[in-house]
């Protein structure tokens, strides 16, 4: 019976730590899909035709703009 | 690679609802629909704050796991959108959702529930880039003209930021650092860096 027992909470355990699993985050793009459903990778589009240098390159430019300690001059007090 | 957020900055928020009314234009999204909202906690009493609020394009996101159709989908960028052809519009994401993000269009006289609508951080969606399906269903995508959220970058305060989460990150941080902290910890000072200079003590005036 005890044994029984061992059987069943080894058997039982998997499926609950299994509760506790993460699913994974890491997106994977495969044959223009991702995880199934179709999409274009935006450098793919007809103004950057593929470049991905020069499409991280203009996003680069848009995310520094927001700083504006970096864009405008400091105002003399 | 880059992780694209959004982060909002309660102290710089005037409640202007450019932001919404930007993404409304440049998505060209129906009545009802409301892919960002202004939220406002203490509204119109000294130090009440704002907030800009969409989806928050989530590392683990709460509406992939329930939606039972699996319309979802994260992109290399980190930004979480959807097929709408394979939507059923039942409204679990909206359960799920911390921020209220998904949006249902509604229509008739028995509130006809459509497919789920959110932001897609300017990104479009499934269709091919720039096609009109793409931009009927899903707005404008902007991210593959090489540019961020019209919602952020038009922001008149730089309250909202959007973008690679490292570097918006860093200019929030680098701002945090300028305004320093003291005992009016909102307001302008606080916002932007500069501690407004009290009035010299007029003679005779009372304390």
């Amino acid at each position: 019976m005890k044994r029984l027992i061992v059987i069943g909470a080894a058997a039982v355990l998997p499926l609950i730590a299994a509760g506790c699993g993460e699913k994974a985050t890491v997106t994977v793009y495969i044959q223009g899909q991702y995880q199934g459903k179709p999409d274009n990778q935006p450098w793919d589009s007809e103004q950057f035709k593929g470049d991905k240098v020069a499409w991280e390159k203009a996003i680069k430019a848009r995310n520094l703009g927001q700083n504006e300690y970096v864009r405008a001059a400091p105002a003399a007090n | 690679m880059a992780r694209m957020k959004f982060l909002a900055d309660a102290e710089r928020c005037i409640e202007c609802n450019g932001c919404v009314t930007a993404c409304k234009n440049e998505n060209e999204v129906p009545w009802g629909v409301n892919r960002r909202r202004v939220v406002t906690l203490n509204d119109g009493l000294p130090g009440e704050k704002s907030i800009s609020v969409a989806c928050m394009h989530c590392s683990d996101a709460p509406c992939m796991a329930v939606c039972p159709v699996d319309c979802f989908y994260k992109t290399s960028e980190g930004v979480v959108l959807h097929d709408k052809d394979i939507c059923i519009g039942c409204g679990y994401c909206f359960y799920a959702c911390p921020f209220g993000a998904p949006q249902f269009p509604q229509d008739g006289a028995f509130g006809l529930r459509g497919k789920m609508d959110k932001c897609t951080f300017c990104a479009g969606g499934p269709e091919p880039d720039f096609s009109a399906a793409e931009f009927k269903k899903y707005g404008r995508n902007r991210l593959a003209e090489g540019k961020l959220p019209a919602c952020a970058e038009q922001c008149a305060t730089k309250a909202l930021l959007g973008g690679d989460a490292d570097v918006i990150a860093d200019i929030y941080r680098d701002r945090v650092l300028k305004r320093g902290k003291g005992s009016e910890v909102w307001g302008w000072g606080t916002a932007y860096g500069r501690p407004e200079k009290k009035p010299a003590a007029q003679p005779g005036a009372k304390s």
